[in-house]
């Protein structure tokens, strides 16, 4: 007869609120029929009027592909994938042949981004922030291109870096992560549409965050989106990854492959707020997102840094990882993934150290709500010549209520005896203890947690540029509601 | 009983009481189990505006259960009898509710929150309980006005704020941040949980000027407590010895000083436990 509104059964109903982004923007695509063959690469290959080389690559990832089975070795749970039945290239119609300004985008789409509060407009300037947007497969508007071309700095869609940069695509698309790479990459490969391309020249530290906005909108097709982002030496940048997708009953996959390359000196930042459809409360639909990201510090003294706040899809399946090649390159990784209702994640990183003198950090939160799944799969290796090596992992998972799971795969492969490795983890329950402690100082139930969890999280959120930890923290907060009642 | 209260100015509580307002705390042949076990059998207590009642006892005697069962703590089981705060069934209120009317806990053993710093579980305290009286909510610069003058009588140092709740704190500087708390909140009812364990002297010394810069006509204060140590410091209007879960005496300060002389045998508790 005790009144218990702090109890577990609390912790059930604060995950529930719609997804706010679940809306369908109504316009004309131009999509092929769904199923993949070689003539689908030649379509897409010829409506980008793209170079041989290009064709060529794409077909044998195709080739490879066919050879390749799908992995199961990951902790995730679904029912099959039928390859055929998707649509590999849905790009919006436009009334010209392409827009040239902001104001020749259709407003439709602008009315997208602003529900999704991109900040296109003004906001952009005053923001500091360039936007990418893809929507769908085709970029449609690029911003602030002046003033990052006076720093001598390219970023535009893959498409167009394709048709202007085609000696930089060339030489470094596929060499961080090469069409063969394993399912999922490869399967990019060979039908990848759009996404984006940064290149920093040497010296040079980008003048602003660079940012961009993907969205999947049209029905059954998968985006299959590429960046590449090269830090040439002694140069900066900081670049951010925002996703969303309406809201729809049935899976949509989402394979992207994102390459970073940074010589002698350089630094890449690269922050995800990833938010995709995560499916409704039953579990039904959401977004399968299989993605391969991957860091080459390909110069001494070259550092990327992966920071990642995970709290959509239905499925995630994502490794950002750091190939530390050159002597004293700093790889790190900052992750927090949130599973609730009957999302499963498996996340992690890979950092391999190759070089002398490298160094690595994870530190990964994994909450888990409902009936959610979350699992950290991280591979620490040290090559025999990594003299001097050294890692820090730290891998703690918090779980809210009875019926979600957490689950740590922590490989740690050492060929140098100089290596040091360090791997910390904990498991915990928003303690009642905790939650009562701000009960009794008036604190209701919801912002008790989202208070505990925001402080769990703090050591990631520390890492994301500002306006982004301020999103990031909201959408904890929305991907949460309901977990506790 | 009346000729040891040295702290309350007599006339204005008298004028309270006049008004024929409520006792603050008003609790009636209470019984709780824990765990299926009868912890508390028959509390009766009642706390007037501007008192300070000590309720004493021997480990195990059911003084922190109630503590928790008044603020609303899950695990107990309320099987008989009940408490008013302000005339109003506290039983019926949610553990948010009854800290935002007024009631304050102070923890035996506060817990961390890691990553949550201790100025924004403060300012997020005292708005709640702001908008409940319907008063604006004190933005950044307000609050920490408040909050400094506050830290200066606690001796706290400023770069507390950014600390984690209790994060990494010492046993002495999470009782202090208790009495912070509550000098920031003002609360109708404090009960403090055994603030005095594990305290220095100076460490009570400041506790107890902390407790007393709080006492006011219209606050009262409810210490829970082991020794009669603080009980130097913070004066009692009422002294009550719990054992066995149930009031067995009550009296004026003095029946501290003799359960100090006596011990806990001689109310019929067991053997203080230190």
């Amino acid at each position: 007869m005790s009144k218990n509104p702090a109890s577990v059964n609390d912790l059930n109903s604060l995950v529930g609120r719609a997804y706010r982004h679940g809306f369908v923007t109504d316009i004309d695509a131009d999509t092929v029929p769904p199923g993949l063959d070689e003539s689908v690469i030649r379509l897409i290959s010829r409506k980008k009027s793209e170079p041989q080389f290009l064709l060529d690559w794409r077909l044998r990832a195709l080739a490879h592909w066919r050879e390749m089975r799908e992995p199961h070795w990951a902790q995730l749970h679904y029912p099959p994938i039928d390859y055929q039945a998707i649509s590999y290239y849905s790009a919006p119609k436009q009334r010209t042949d392409g827009p040239k300004s902001l104001a020749e985008v259709d407003p439709k789409l602008l009315a997208t981004y602003d529900k999704l509060g991109v900040p296109l407009h003004e906001r952009a300037r005053l923001a500091g922030v360039a936007v990418d947007a893809v929507f769908d497969s085709v970029s449609v508007a690029t911003t602030f291109k002046e003033r990052l071309a006076a720093a001598g700095v390219i970023f535009c869609p893959f498409s167009e870096a394709v048709q202007q940069h085609p000696q930089l695509v060339e030489r470094y698309l596929g060499s961080v992560v090469p069409y063969s790479d394993n399912f999922y990459a490869t399967l990019n490969s060979a039908v990848f549409t759009d996404g984006s391309f940064v290149y920093v020249p040497p010296g040079v530290r980008c003048p602003m965050e660079l940012s961009t906005y993907f969205r999947i909108n049209a029905i059954k097709t998968g985006q299959f989106e590429r960046t590449l982002i090269i830090a040439d030496e002694g140069s900066y940048v900081s670049y951010l990854e925002g996703c969303s997708a309406p809201q729809r009953d049935e899976n949509q996959l989402h394979a992207a492959v994102v390459e970073l390359v940074a010589l002698d000196d350089a630094q890449i930042k690269y922050s995800t707020v990833q938010n995709w459809y995560p499916g409704d409360e039953q579990g039904r639909g959401g977004i399968y997102n299989f993605v391969t990201k991957r860091g080459d510090c390909r110069g001494r003294n070259s550092r990327i840094s992966w920071t990642q706040v995970e709290t959509g899809s239905a499925i995630t399946w994502k490794y950002p990882s750091c190939l530390l090649r050159g002597d004293g390159a700093i790889g790190e990784f900052y992750s927090v993934a949130t599973t609730n209702n009957y999302q499963q994640a498996d996340t992690g990183t890979k950092m391999i150290h190759i070089g002398t003198n490298t160094r690595s950090t994870i530190i990964s939160k994994g909450i888990s709500a409902g009936h959610g799944q979350n699992a950290y799969r991280g591979l620490v290796k040290i090559m025999p010549n990594a003299v001097g090596a050294r890692n820090f992992t730290q891998c703690d998972s918090l779980l809210i209520g009875k019926h979600c799971g957490a689950h740590t795969f922590p490989y740690i492969e050492t060929r140098n005896p100089t290596a040091t490795v360090e791997h910390e983890a904990s498991t915990s329950r928003i303690s009642e203890e905790q939650l009562f402690y701000c009960l009794q100082r008036g604190v209701s139930t919801e912002d008790a947690v989202n208070m505990i969890v925001s402080g769990f999280c703090r050591p990631v959120f520390k890492e994301l540029p500002m306006e982004f930890a301020v999103e990031a923290q909201k959408l904890l907060a929305v991907s949460l509601e309901g977990a506790v009642a | 009983m009346s000729d040891a209260r040295p702290v309350t100015a007599p006339i204005e509580r008298n004028a309270a009481l006049a008004a024929d307002a409520p006792p603050v705390l008003e609790v009636r042949d209470l019984h709780v189990k824990v765990g299926g076990q009868l912890v508390l059998r028959g509390i009766s207590l009642v706390v007037q505006a501007g008192e300070v009642h000590a309720i004493m006892g021997p480990n195990g005697s059911g003084k922190s259960t109630l503590a928790h069962v008044l603020t609303g703590r899950p695990g107990y089981e309320i099987v008989s009898g009940s408490a008013l705060f302000e005339g109003q069934d506290l039983f019926a209120l949610a553990p948010e509710q009854r800290a935002r009317a007024g009631l304050f806990l102070g923890f035996q053993y506060p817990v961390e929150i890691p990553g949550v710093n201790n100025a924004y579980l403060l300012k997020a305290a005292l708005n709640a309980a702001r908008r409940e009286r319907g008063l604006t909510e004190l933005d950044a610069f307000e609050f920490l006005a408040l909050v400094r003058a506050k830290m200066q009588l606690m001796r706290i140092d400023e770069s507390f704020l950014g600390r984690g709740v209790n994060e990494g704190f010492s046993g002495g500087e999470r009782k202090r941040n208790e009495i912070l708390q509550m000098l920031v909140l003002e609360p109708k009812l404090a009960l403090l949980d055994e603030t005095d364990s594990g305290l220095d002297i100076d460490a009570l010394k400041l506790v107890a000027s902390g407790v007393n810069s709080l006492r006011a006509p219209s606050r009262s204060i409810v210490l829970v407590t082991h020794y009669q140590r603080l009980l130097d410091y913070v004066v009692p209007d009422h002294v009550h010895v719990l054992a066995h879960g149930r009031i067995v005496r009550s009296g004026d300060r003095t029946l501290a000083l003799e359960l100090e002389r006596r011990g806990y045998d001689w109310v019929g508790g067991e053997a203080v436990v230190a």
